[in-house]
């Protein structure tokens, strides 16, 4: 599978992750590679397999509905890149 | 042209469990931001979700409530976005495995035909926090306390016809999730909020029209107008020879318009995949069961029950049973006053008239159903006329006595049945107006019917309202006739 | 002191013939000393370290020292650990104090364990070789212009230097493992579920698993005995009983089937490193225990399946890291679109990057069926080939690696030559598998590793098996030149 230009734009754009103009070439020829390597999967046919997500086909467990955590706002607001009033701050918001 | 209106709702309900689906952090309303964000809410490096187990049974729950089927192996995956009040950057949600699968809601109209709404399916997921806009030198603010806090979303299929079909379908979902205690149903605060599709075609056509989705729509009213006003707008569209764009548009009450919200145009790729965090969520047969039997009576059963066991009409019932807290007022109420019908008279208009005027819920009503049945007591022992009752109601509203009895004796409103009381009145009123005497004695049977309101009014004003008007009429009738 | 085993220490610590206060300072001396040259430090904790130190030995007067108390150890620098930096080895979190502990640094710490500090990694675990780290390459101690291996690299060097008797790992495609293998270390890969996952930075959540990096098996069984259990936090916790790992090494292996995949023995591998297993297959041989060939069919598609599901999992993983709550802030973002998408462009170096993009197109729209699905499949003919092979034995083996440490910089630019260096031991994360590395020799100057790979929560198997060789050998008391 090899990409184009435009691909690694709409991925970039989907991960929200600038991509350099210079960058641009040098990744879309890795992933490129990276891509070609995944696709030797494609040779296997798996029509009848059920996709795993989880090595041990667990289930999920179920916590009891009560409050267990304190508010530690002031501790997880110390590291906050801005704050103000309790408020994490960002660019506005334009809906 | 005759134009269809064809509307499909997502209905997205809060759940009222103490902690959030994926943490143990707090869901109480109106909290100061972020001080009921955990760890896990926040997104904090490292952290991981953990389902809560009341949030699954509400689930199952309200699939019981619509006969839809229970997925046995659900399954939550990620809906990935960026957006300021997602704090993980995914949303986590269901899509390939709800937890409910399709269900029926049954709706009735004003002219109590009912329609079969089906529902598409419903699943649990987070909800997500809120970015306040006031200025905060030109930035937002995030307060991430609502993050987290489980949501069922159900999605119906296009099957409602119009907007007064939609608000119907609305507070039937709203009196299911009640009924079921799992939602407190509160519009104005979030608990339950709504998504619209909305397409227009000609009558007769079989292809739906193109959609626009009008997001987070807070009340029955909004949704009714914000469906009537994009309807409109889509058939003027078309008309001008336009075409409708598939869109997400924003209803703007002030306005009364909805307007494409250009931010979310991109198009998005949400790319769903099963969270690697979370297992599927195996149901057990016995606890379907077991949640079967803990099912309360629902709205649709109630009113039948009520129309049969208190032979109450379809309309009266309906409005009783609209709500569980009324139909629980109106069962307390009718036990005390011992007469259904004339319980539910007072319940639907007195009292549902007193909380309209002051915008109250019913939790909130200074009359307690007791208070109100002990009322309808004193109604029925003709201790009291009607007339009076409204203001022994109204004094029991202003909180002025514990009791109608209290109120009764403290305002000495009890009705005069006394004979020789009632008697020496009505001789008093005979002496006092001799013409309208003359007068009634010479007419006929059909004249004199109404003459003799003449007389009772005179005689209730002198009692001021307390004489008892069945006697009156009895006495006067007598002795007019002497 | 630098080639004493975690047991030693133990043993010494308990018969006080050392303070626990006098090892941990000696193990900071050597830090500040030798670390410039090897670099697996991020982070010394210096000043806690003693202060953790004195109050083991204060617990161990009490009579109250608990399974590791005062045992110096590193945590890798993906742990969250409270109140110290814990940043993944990216920019993105250099800034990032941790407000809470990890279930494996509480799980070590109330076991008696000191911290000595946090160890270099690739950034965010992506990577075989430690080059990706924002700070810095690591330096393998058996020759500094080698690789010590990835993602663990850190912990694995700072072992093999003598700068820390053991250290945590985690483990997403070979990251013990690998590192382990590379600097001649006894490193195990745990069940997926046996050992917390809360408070270890997700890289990929359906496959990355923490465990031990330590000198021998016993020290490995000692350290898992601590880490091991049970979290309430993690909905991908087994609930699942911890053996008794180092009461259980005296194992006679008499009767024990050693299954060797003919996959993992084939062209690829370095002649030295298919010698130095033979040699130590020969032993266990010796010892009574017995080899049959077997196949693991699929071992091709393991990783191509791994560089879809890892990736994939990561993109969204990653998305958390956006500026907004905690961690870097692009400067004067001009709005918000600008400051997700340059703090992340600024933030994450270019392996992390490359690996989100991948992730993100295995996922998108159109590909998800032909990339994520089909890996999912392929992810269970993967399981069902090594459920079928412990029909017939009890343990596999094989090498660790195909190749001895390679250079640095010798395959930065080329990322996928550099992925199928896990050729052999990334089915086992997609199989959710335990696994240990061990020494079994050297290729040339640099040590080789030989894999165990056991059933299903059979690490104390795979433990026992390791110790009983290791009762026999002295590849894993080896120490790197100049480190002695």
């Amino acid at each position: 599978m090899s990409l184009e230009q435009g691909d690694i734009a709409k991925l970039a754009r989907l991960a929200r992750i600038r991509i350099s103009e210079e960058s641009s070439e040098e990744l879309r020829q890795r992933i490129s590679d990276i891509l070609g390597m995944i696709d030797t999967m494609q040779a296997v046919n798996t029509d009848a397999v059920d996709p795993m997500a989880n090595p041990h086909d667990a289930t999920q467990r179920l916590r009891a509905d009560v409050v267990t955590e304190v508010d530690q706002r002031d501790d997880f607001q110390r590291i906050a890149p801005a704050t103000e009033d309790g408020l994490y701050l960002v660019p506005k918001v334009i809906d | 042209m005759q134009w269809e209106v064809v509307i499909g709702l997502e209905v997205h309900v809060q759940l009222t469990t103490k902690s959030k689906i994926f943490s143990g952090a707090s869901t109480a309303f109106g909290a100061t931001p972020n001080s009921q964000a955990c760890a896990v809410d926040l997104a904090l490096p490292g952290t991981l979700p953990v389902l809560n187990e009341q949030a699954v049974n509400d689930a199952i729950l309200f699939g019981l409530a619509i006969d839809a089927d229970i997925c046995r192996d659900s399954v939550f995956e990620r809906k990935n976005y960026f957006y300021p009040d997602l704090p993980k950057g995914y949303q986590t949600s269901q899509m390939d495995k709800p937890i409910v699968g399709h269900g029926v809601v049954e709706i009735r109209l004003e002219d109590g035909s009912t329609r079969n709404i089906r529902v598409h399916h419903a699943h649990l997921e987070e909800d997500a926090g809120k970015s306040l806009h006031e200025d905060f030198h030109g930035m937002s603010g995030i307060d991430l306390n609502r993050a987290g806090t489980p949501l069922i979303e159900i999605v119906s299929e296009p099957d409602l016809r119009s907007a007064e079909e939609a608000v119907a379908y609305l507070r039937k979902i709203h009196s299911i999730v009640t009924y079921l205690g799992i939602s407190d149903g509160d519009m104005s605060q979030g608990s339950m909020r709504c998504d619209a599709n909305v397409s227009v075609r000609l009558k007769g056509e079989e292809e739906y029209g193109t959609r626009a989705e009008i997001k987070n729509i807070n009340s029955f009213r909004f949704v009714e107008r914000a469906i009537k006003v994009e309807a409109q707008r889509q058939i003027d569209l078309i008309e001008d020879g336009g075409k409708v764009v598939q869109e997400t548009r924003l209803y703007d009450s002030d306005k009364n318009e909805t307007r494409s919200m250009r931010s979310k145009e991109e198009a998005n790729d949400y790319r769903y995949f099963p969270c690697p965090d979370l297992l599927p969520v195996h149901i057990e047969q016995s606890l379907i069961d077991s949640l079967q039997k803990q099912m309360p009576e629902l709205p649709d059963a109630k009113r039948q029950r009520f129309e049969t066991e208190y032979g109450l009409s379809t309309y009266d019932a309906s409005l009783l049973t609209a709500e569980r807290s009324i139909a629980d007022f109106f069962e307390a109420c009718s036990k005390v006053a011992g007469d259904a019908k004339l319980a539910a008279n007072w319940v639907n208009g007195e009292l549902s008239a007193a909380l309209n005027r002051e915008g109250k819920a019913l939790k909130d009503s200074p009359v307690s159903a007791e208070q109100l049945g002990g009322l309808i007591v004193r109604i029925r022992d003709n201790s009291i006329s009607g007339k009076i009752a409204k203001q022994v109601f109204e004094a029991l509203w202003n909180g002025d006595g514990q009791s109608a009895d209290e109120v009764i004796e403290a305002k000495g409103l009890k009705q005069v049945s006394d004979t020789g009381a009632l008697e020496a009145m009505v001789d008093e009123v005979i002496a006092a107006n001799p013409a309208q005497v003359e007068q009634y004695r010479a007419a006929d049977d059909g004249k004199r019917k109404k003459l003799i309101g003449f007389f009772v009014g005179q005689i209730m004003k002198a009692s001021k309202g307390q004489a008892n008007p069945g006697m009156v009429n009895q006495l006067l009738n007598k002795k007019l006739s002497d | 002191m630098p080639s004493h085993t975690v047991a030693d220490l133990l043993r010494g610590l308990a018969a006080g013939d050392f303070s626990s206060e006098e090892i941990t300072q000696q193990y900071l001396d050597a830090i500040a000393d030798r670390d410039g040259q090897i670099n697996s430090f991020i982070t010394v904790t210096r000043e806690q370290a003693l202060e953790q130190a004195r109050a083991a030995d204060n617990a161990r007067q009490r009579g109250n020292a608990g399974a590791l108390c005062g045992l110096p150890i590193a945590h890798k620098d993906i742990f969250c650990t409270e109140g110290v930096r814990t940043s993944c080895a990216s920019k993105m979190l250099d800034n990032f104090i941790a407000p809470y502990s990890a279930t494996v640094v509480n799980n070590m710490a109330s076991a008696g364990a000191v911290m000595l500090g946090k160890t270099n990694l690739d950034e965010f675990a992506m990577g075989s070789s430690n080059e990706t780290s924002y700070y810095g390459t690591v330096r393998n101690p058996w020759n500094t212009d080698r690789v010590p291996g990835g993602s663990s690299g850190g912990s694995a060097a700072a072992i093999a230097a003598g700068l820390a008797p053991a250290a945590t790992g985690t483990d997403t495609g070979g990251s013990i493992r690998q590192p382990a293998a590379l600097c001649g270390l006894t490193g195990l890969k745990p069940t997926y579920g046996r050992v917390s996952r809360y408070g270890m930075i997700a890289f990929a959540s359906s496959l990355d698993q923490a465990g031990p990096m330590a000198r021998s098996a016993e020290d490995c069984a000692l350290l898992l005995q601590s880490m091991a259990g049970f979290d309430e936090r993690d909905s991908t916790s087994m609930d699942v009983r911890v053996d008794d790992y180092a009461g259980a090494l005296d194992q006679d292996l008499r009767g024990l089937k050693i299954g060797l995949p003919k996959e993992y023995f084939s062209a690829g591998l370095d002649p030295a490193i298919g010698d130095a297993v033979h040699a130590a297959l020969e032993e266990y041989r010796k010892m009574g225990a017995e080899t049959v060939e077997i196949s693991l069919p699929h071992t091709e598609l393991a990783v191509p399946c791994y560089y879809v599901i890892a990736p994939a999992e990561a993109s969204t993983n990653l998305s958390r890291f956006d500026g907004v709550r905690y961690g870097y802030r692009c400067e004067n973002p001009a709005d918000l679109d600008d400051l997700y998408t340059r703090s992340r462009e600024e933030g994450f170096g270019e392996e992390v990057k490359r690996r989100i993009l991948v992730g993100t197109y295995a996922l998108s729209a159109g590909f998800y069926d032909a990339y994520y699905r089909k890996a999912q499949q392929i992810r269970r003919l993967i399981k069902q080939d090594f459920t079928d092979a412990f029909k017939q034995v009890d343990i596999i083996a094989g090498p660790t690696t195909p190749n001895p440490a390679f250079g640095i910089g010798e395959k930065v630019s080329d990322p996928v030559t550099m992925y199928l260096e896990d050729i052999y031991t990334i089915a086992v994360n997609l199989a959710g598998l335990p696994a240990l590395s061990m020494p079994v020799g050297f290729a040339g100057e640099l040590p080789a590793g030989m894999q165990l790979i056991g059933r299903d929560f059979d690490e104390g198997r795979l433990l026992a098996a390791a110790h009983q060789y290791q009762q026999r050998s002295d590849w894993h008391l080896r120490t790197a030149p100049d480190c002695a």
